[in-house]
């Protein structure tokens, strides 16, 4: 660890001395702003996208969104899973959840769990619920 | 009176349990028994049409059946109150399909606009279908007042290139390119003059589709010159406001006035208090609902009996997968309290 450390000085030096911009605080694999902004900005793109399927009139058939029901994603409570969902009988993601959602008061085809539009809902549910403790199971 | 008393049989109980509306009795205690009389309430359908003759069905179905269900009140409410949203975008298609599921009721209907039948064409065809947007009248010693209370600032109404772009923007309760509703100076100045010839000890009862308390900005659970109304009710004795737009049950005591809202029967809402980042003002007195359960449809929504006693009100809420509850003006504490739940300190099944 030590070792490192002095690698990681030395190479700090040779920024510093090169005249690149980097911050001072000290800890091991520290990552640039460049690199943080770059990912935080991937990650809202991937929440706005969420928004927008969230409130969009055909992601389902019959003109529903979901946003009707939960502004702002509230009573989606994304940090209670996995659980066991009674109505189904079974413990699940909230993917399925999602899927459930889709299919019944949306009337509309479930989507692929690995797909974009999946991955950006959860993504907006869960960054509407930041802050919130995780609490898999609870009801 | 008991609730099962406005039920017409034995027959019709079960359905009626399970049933969502509202109805109303205005009654002045004892020795005036002549002067009591009843009224429903029926709120936020929010009819969504999908694409010529087809529309949302699980709407559809928490109308009729609210109509169906009132249509089974016994003794027969004076009139319906209906309190905004028919429609879920303002179209006159779901105006109109929303006024024909209404028109299997047997009894008397009166309306009141939603910002859901508002803001496609400034409440042009609803006028056309329905009349006046703010109205008052004078029922059996009681005067009842209706609001528009989802008004906006001009500038605003005015800055999207079509009725569509508006009324979607305003049509998401959470869209943060939406607008504060208000009452408006030159309803202010109407309602002031209105209730200038009425005795301050008539019980008055006002409608307004949003809370006229200000609950939560965010979701325009907020009439923002909510405290301006107030000051003009502030003379009178018994004062009764009455509002959709929640669809969840709240209600509050300020000063003289006695707030209830009614459900919706549609779909339920989340409270504030669920949306993690939200700064909200849900009142104190308010025990909150059971989080709906989204498998049972009619869950969470609902209708009332309201029965005004003494110019006060108490509200029996009918909801089809909860137990109904009792919300009902306590002349002891000169409040709103629920008959069953006020006091108990047990936890609901959490929202969170």
């Amino acid at each position: 660890m030590k070792v490192f450390y002095h690698i990681r000085k030395i190479a700090l030096v040779a920024l510093l001395l090169g005249g690149a911009f980097i911050s001072l605080e000290l800890s091991a694999d520290e990552f640039t702003e460049k690199e943080l902004q770059g990912w935080t900005s991937e990650y809202l793109t991937v929440v706005k996208e969420g928004r927008q399927h969230f409130t969009s009139p055909t992601l389902g058939t019959n003109s529903v969104a979901c946003a009707q029901c939960h502004p702002n994603a509230a009573n989606t409570h994304p940090e209670t899973y996995p659980k066991f969902q009674k109505q189904l009988g079974k413990v699940i993601t909230i993917a399925e959840m999602i899927n459930w959602c889709i299919a019944n008061p949306l009337e509309g085809k479930r989507l692929s769990v690995d797909g974009q539009k999946m991955t950006s809902l959860i993504t907006y549910i869960t960054d509407e619920r930041r802050g919130v403790k995780l609490d898999p199971g609870k009801h | 009176m008991q609730r099962r008393d406005f039920l017409k049989t034995t027959g019709t109980l079960a359905a009626g349990a399970m049933i969502p509306m509202s109805l109303v009795e205005i009654a002045f205690g004892k020795g005036n028994e002549a002067q009591n009389f009843t009224f429903a309430f029926i709120s936020d359908s929010h009819i969504q049409q999908i694409k010529g003759a087809k529309f949302v069905r699980n709407w559809d179905k928490g109308l009729e059946r609210a109509v169906a269900e009132c249509n089974l009140l016994n003794p027969r409410p004076d009139f319906v109150m209906y309190g905004g949203d028919i429609a879920q975008l303002g179209k006159a298609s779901e105006i109109d399909h929303g006024l024909e599921l209404l028109s299997a009721s047997k009894n008397e209907l009166k309306y009141m606009l939603g910002e859901h039948d508002y803001y496609l064409d400034l409440g042009e065809h609803w006028s056309k279908r329905l009349g006046e947007h703010y109205y008052s009248f004078d029922h059996k010693g009681v005067h009842f007042v209706v609001l528009n209370s989802i008004l906006t600032d001009e500038k605003w109404v005015n800055k999207w290139s079509s009725g569509e772009e508006r009324m979607g923007v305003m049509a998401g309760l959470d869209n943060p390119q939406g607008s504060p509703f208000m009452v408006g100076y030159k309803q202010r100045q109407w309602l002031a003059k209105d209730l200038g010839k009425v005795d301050h000890d008539t019980p008055v009862v006002v409608f307004s589709h949003s809370p006229l308390q200000k609950i939560y900005k965010g979701w325009n659970f907020w009439t923002d010159d909510a405290e301006l109304i107030q000051a003009i009710l502030k003379p009178f004795k018994k004062v009764n406001v009455i509002y959709g737009h929640v669809h969840q049950i709240q209600y509050n005591q300020i000063g003289n006035i006695t707030f209830h809202s009614v459900m919706a029967t549609a779909w339920p809402w989340p409270y504030p208090s669920t949306y993690a980042k939200a700064k909200q003002y849900l009142p104190k007195l308010t025990v909150e609902m059971n989080r709906a359960d989204p498998f049972f449809e009619r869950d969470a929504t609902g209708w009332q009996f309201i029965d005004v006693h003494s110019g006060n009100i108490d509200l029996s809420y009918v909801l089809p997968n909860n137990e109904n509850r009792v919300v009902g003006f306590n002349t002891k504490t000169r409040r709103p309290e629920d008959r069953k739940y006020q006091d108990v300190q047990k936890p609901p099944q959490k929202h969170y």
